[in-house]
């Protein structure tokens, strides 16, 4: 292993890049956009790096870092990798250039642009290689900071509101999951995340917390729930979401589906998990019902959309909340976890990195029916581009069949092996659960339909444009990648199946 | 260390060399007002850093007798709670000249002022007699009243006047408290020492009356619950650099008057007050919180938002434990470089090149396009403001709810909520009167043109604040280290262990 610190230089190197940007008031913007998307590709070049050397039949965190930190509040700089960091490292770093190449066109203070979209680079990167709560927070709080701005100076007419409402939200649930660590520090006197998962792990926790008396062992399970569910979003707790996703410009939408919300996912496998597998065990027959109106409601909302973006927005609520279901059928488990929860947990773990690509591909597509009518975005507002553009209408009809999961695309892995999982653990949720997938089948389908059949109409009447240059190179990498998972999952698999394997022997009791 | 009591000494010679300078050249009374700024700043900072905390808590600066007859000493000491807020004063006074660069109405008699409040300050973060102590004090309250009613802008006479009643009220009761356990323990000595040796001896009610006086009197001028009316009036009256050391430091003078005098002197008093303490903390936090978050006024806004950061002073305190009071004097420290930047940003970056502080005005102007230096910094204050990681405030509230929470859970989930009602009215703050939506028809190129560019002092104050809040958020130990030891020292011992139920 190399002595170099790895993954502080995956964080620092898009923040580097952002402080370059904010010290270089005079760039042009070309040199802007080249400076964003350099140093926005240093992640992937770095997590290359990682891959090459990561052992994934290794137990325990890999290129660890430590160090001294909070002497009072025993808090350490402390970040490492595992197989489920790892994965989400790589989205981040497939996702952000994607995003920063869909924001090519931008015209508008692009070197402001570039520099908050680095610093939101840089933490969604901390949250996922952090490992102590202090800076595992300072990442997740500061990640709002560059997004708030984001969505609001870049974003739609409501973007202002869409914002406020985005942030004071994930605010919400941050305080009270502060106040949930504050209780679990007082009780343990730690903020280390394996050193709790331990102490989770045997019970010494639960026997701990139980110490503070009355129901507060409970408030702080409820609290940090509460924290990661607006994240995600959990049902009832998305109510966020459309109008930020909608209101966000087409770049921003790409990197918050793709990546922040997958920040909460994460957080669940990470912390809300190993910390409280009791108490998880004993809520999660609720959650799955949450999980589960999650998915067949968000479905159906999509259904009824008329706003691609937005239809585009529920459906990401309804991939979503598949991992989550995932993870609370695992959790809900009694009696040592088999071969079921293997592959649901798994499923979960491909799901959010294929969520990723596929969600952010597909809000690119409607940034791009957006920018080529002028700002319209209504499914009956277009009519025949495949006649017209027909490179665009294939790149985009993958991403759909993608999304709603066809056999050899990536979408097709994560969601079948959920499936068979769920149905081994839960039978009735996973056919209450295959709503989700009819609906979700059905307004792709409808969008596929009216937007590139049919005769030409609306906004593409008088013909539509067909993909070039800078937009091959965003959608072409993503669509290559839907392939390549959907035929050689191992790829990804392999990196975290033995990391699933230990985790369902250890947590399901 | 030993040069701490020059701090005082600097202040009040400046006050005196500018306001003769003054009456030559303005811009000699500037120099002179930085100058004697910086070296006590200078000199609070070596003194920082050479400290070495003592088992003994107090070390002693000066002791000599002042008035004999009545055992009244002039007796000068300092731990690292003191030196803490030294530094913070410092700062505060440095940056406040900083940003009052532009004063050219009476130059000489405003720095002459200013300086006076600061010695003050200074003299009362050292003193360990009680009665020295409280001489400090009202050199402080006075100043105050000329800078707010000679320099002040919006209903400058009735914030002032309303601010001194309210001040002299609290330092009355706080004069009766210390007198009744002066007389009671004997009138031997006012030292803080020997007061709270003496009040050992005292009965319940004793004890419970005369810790109601001096907590009470100090907390007004803390902003506590419902007393802290006085404070966005007056804030909103003062002019920049007065509203800076208002907010940044005069509020904590009646913060530390609670931690220095009243809970080591009475602590059973304590004992029976801390849940009341400890709700009308959090009832400050929730409600200063939800009145900011619909004022119209810009200052307003940032007025009441002191009153909520000081509940959490005042619940840190209420805990009663070493780790919350800790954080309770880390968030002094915190919120008083915060509540400088955020003032400084209002009265002088944003009211003297739009004269306006209303938000629906502000809202069509898009001053982020403007003067984006002031909009960076504004943001970057208000995100410490709201407890964002990365910024003093996070460490200093972790640390107090973690504390709290060992006393008060209930109090402590109140708390929480009003984190967020912090995020909720900061960012709506932020959200109108930089970022609101401009129409072209208002935000023509006569605006542009008129907005004077943010001059180099202005550049420099605000980098030292942000630099303060950032350092110490990132590292808290820096403070931490300088606080704990004071608190495990003989005096809090007590009361501090012993104070929780």
């Amino acid at each position: 292993m190399s002595s170099l610190p790895l993954l502080s230089l995956i964080i620092l190197t898009p923040w580097v890049g952002s402080l370059l940007l904010v010290c270089l008031p005079g760039l042009g913007a070309r040199a802007c956009r080249g400076i964003t998307l350099a140093f926005s590709l240093s992640t992937l070049g770095f997590a290359l790096c990682v891959l090459s050397s990561f052992n994934p039949a290794a137990p325990g965190y890999q290129f660890v870092e430590r160090r001294d930190w909070i002497s009072s509040l025993n808090v350490h700089y402390f970040l490492g990798l595992d197989g489920l960091s790892l994965l989400m490292v790589l989205l981040t770093a497939v996702v952000a250039p994607a995003g920063i190449l869909a924001s090519w066109k931008l015209s508008s203070d692009v070197r402001f642009f570039g520099l908050l979209f680095l610093a939101l680079q840089g933490a969604a990167l901390g949250v996922f290689l952090a490992l102590d709560f202090v800076p595992w927070f300072l990442f997740w709080e500061l990640s709002l900071v560059p997004a708030y701005f984001l969505i609001k100076l870049w974003g739609g007419a409501g973007a202002s509101r869409a914002a406020y409402q985005f942030v004071i939200y994930t605010i919400g649930g941050s305080a009270f999951m502060l106040l949930g660590f504050a209780g679990i520090f007082l009780a343990t006197g730690s903020l280390d995340f394996p050193e709790l998962s331990r102490l989770g792990a045997d019970g010494t926790l639960a026997l701990k917390l139980a110490s503070l008396g009355g129901f507060w062992p409970m408030a702080i399970f409820v609290g940090i729930l509460l924290g990661l569910a607006v994240k995600v979003p959990l049902f009832p707790f998305h109510t966020w979401l459309p109008s930020a996703y909608a209101e966000a410009p087409t770049g921003v939408s790409m990197f918050l589906t793709g990546v922040m919300s997958k920040m909460g996912v994460y957080g669940f496998i990470r912390i809300l998990w190993p910390l409280f597998p009791m108490r998880l065990h004993a809520s999660a027959p609720c959650l799955i019902w949450l999980a589960l109106a999650g998915v067949v409601l968000g479905a159906f909302a999509a259904m009824r959309q008329t706003d691609l973006k937005r239809m585009v927005a529920y459906s990401s609520i309804n991939h979503v909340s598949y991992c989550l279901l995932a993870l609370f059928a695992v959790a809900s488990a009694n009696g040592p976890g088999g071969e079921p929860s293997v592959a649901a947990l798994g499923g979960s773990l491909l799901q959010m990195f294929n969520h990723g690509i596929s969600a952010s591909a597909l809000f690119f597509c409607v940034g791009i029916l957006e920018t080529r009518s002028g700002g319209l975005r209504g499914a009956g507002d277009f009519g025949g581009i495949r006649s017209s553009a027909p490179l665009f209408a294939g790149l985009c009809g993958i991403s759909m069949f993608s999304s709603l999961g066809l056999p050899g695309l990536n979408g097709f892995v994560g969601e079948f092996l959920i499936f068979k999982g769920v149905w081994g653990l839960i039978p009735w949720a996973a056919a209450l659960s295959c709503l989700g997938l009819f609906a979700t089948a059905y307004f792709l389908l409808t969008f596929w339909q009216r937007v590139f059949h049919g005769p030409k109409s609306g906004a593409a009447a008088g013909g539509f444009a067909e993909l070039h240059g800078v937009e091959v190179v965003t959608l072409a990498p993503l669509v290559a990648l839907m392939f390549l998972l959907g035929i050689v999952p191992q790829l990804l698999t392999g990196l975290f199946n033995p990391l699933v394997g230990i985790w369902v022997g250890h947590f399901t009791k | 260390m030993n040069a701490l009591p020059c701090t005082v000494y600097i202040s009040l010679t400046g006050a005196l060399l500018t306001l003769v300078l003054g009456r030559r050249s303005p811009g000699a009374a500037r120099v002179t007002a930085l100058g004697s700024a910086l070296l006590a700043w200078g000199i609070a900072l070596v003194a920082a850093y050479q400290f070495h905390p003592s088992p003994a808590g107090l070390q002693t600066l000066v002791d000599v007798p002042w008035i004999p007859q009545l055992g009244i000493r002039y007796h000068l000491a300092a731990d690292g709670i003191s030196l803490t807020l030294v530094v913070l004063t410092g700062l505060a006074a440095t940056a406040g000249i900083l940003f009052s660069w532009n004063v050219e109405e009476r130059t000489g008699e405003f720095f002459a002022f200013y300086l006076t409040l600061i010695g003050g300050v200074y003299g009362v973060f050292l003193s360990a007699d009680a009665f020295l102590f409280f001489v400090f004090y009202e050199i402080a309250i006075v100043p105050k009243y000329f800078l707010i009613s000679i320099w002040g802008s919006t209903n400058r006479e009735y914030g002032a006047m309303k601010l001194v009643l309210y001040s002299f009220a609290g330092s009355a009761l706080v004069l009766a408290g210390l007198l009744w356990a002066y007389a009671a323990g004997g009138a031997q000595s006012f030292a803080i020492g020997d007061l709270a040796a003496a009040a050992t001896q005292f009965s319940h009610t004793q004890q419970v009356g005369m810790f109601a006086l001096v907590f009470l009197g100090f907390g007004v001028l803390a902003g506590m619950f419902p007393f802290h009316t006085w404070a966005p009036t007056g804030h909103v009256a003062a002019p920049t650099a007065a509203s800076m050391l208002l907010a940044g430091v005069v509020m904590k003078l009646g913060a530390y008057g609670c931690l220095r005098m009243a809970l080591p002197l009475f602590p059973v008093g304590f004992v029976f007050w801390q849940p009341v303490i400890a709700w009308l903390a959090v009832i400050g936090i929730v409600y200063a919180g939800l009145i900011a978050l619909v004022q119209e006024d810009f200052k307003f806004v940032i007025g009441y938002s002191s009153v909520s950061h000081m509940g959490f002073v005042l619940l840190g305190i209420a805990a009663a434990n070493v780790r919350a009071v800790s954080g309770a004097v880390l968030q002094m420290f915190s919120h008083g470089v915060i509540a400088g930047l955020l003032f400084a940003v209002v009265g002088r970056m944003v009211y003297d090149r739009t004269h306006t502080r209303k938000l629906a005005d502000l809202r069509s102007m898009s001053l982020y396009r403007q003067i984006p230096f002031a909009a960076t910094v504004f943001v970057l204050a208000g995100l410490a403001s709201m407890g964002m990681p990365g910024f003093s405030g996070f460490p200093a509230e972790l640390t107090i709810l973690i504390g709290a929470w060992q006393t008060s859970p209930w109090c402590t989930a109140i708390a929480a909520f009003g984190v967020l009602v912090a995020a909720a009215f900061t960012l709506r703050v932020i959200q109108v009167s930089f970022f609101g939506t401009s129409s072209p028809s208002v935000a023509g190129p006569s605006h542009t043109a008129a907005m004077a560019p943010i001059s180099v002092p202005e550049k420099i104050g605000a980098a030292l604040l942000v630099g303060a809040t950032i350092l110490v958020g990132l590292k808290p130990d820096l403070l931490l280290n300088l606080i704990e030891p004071a608190l495990r020292s003989p005096l809090f011992q007590g009361v501090l262990n012993g104070g929780a139920s």
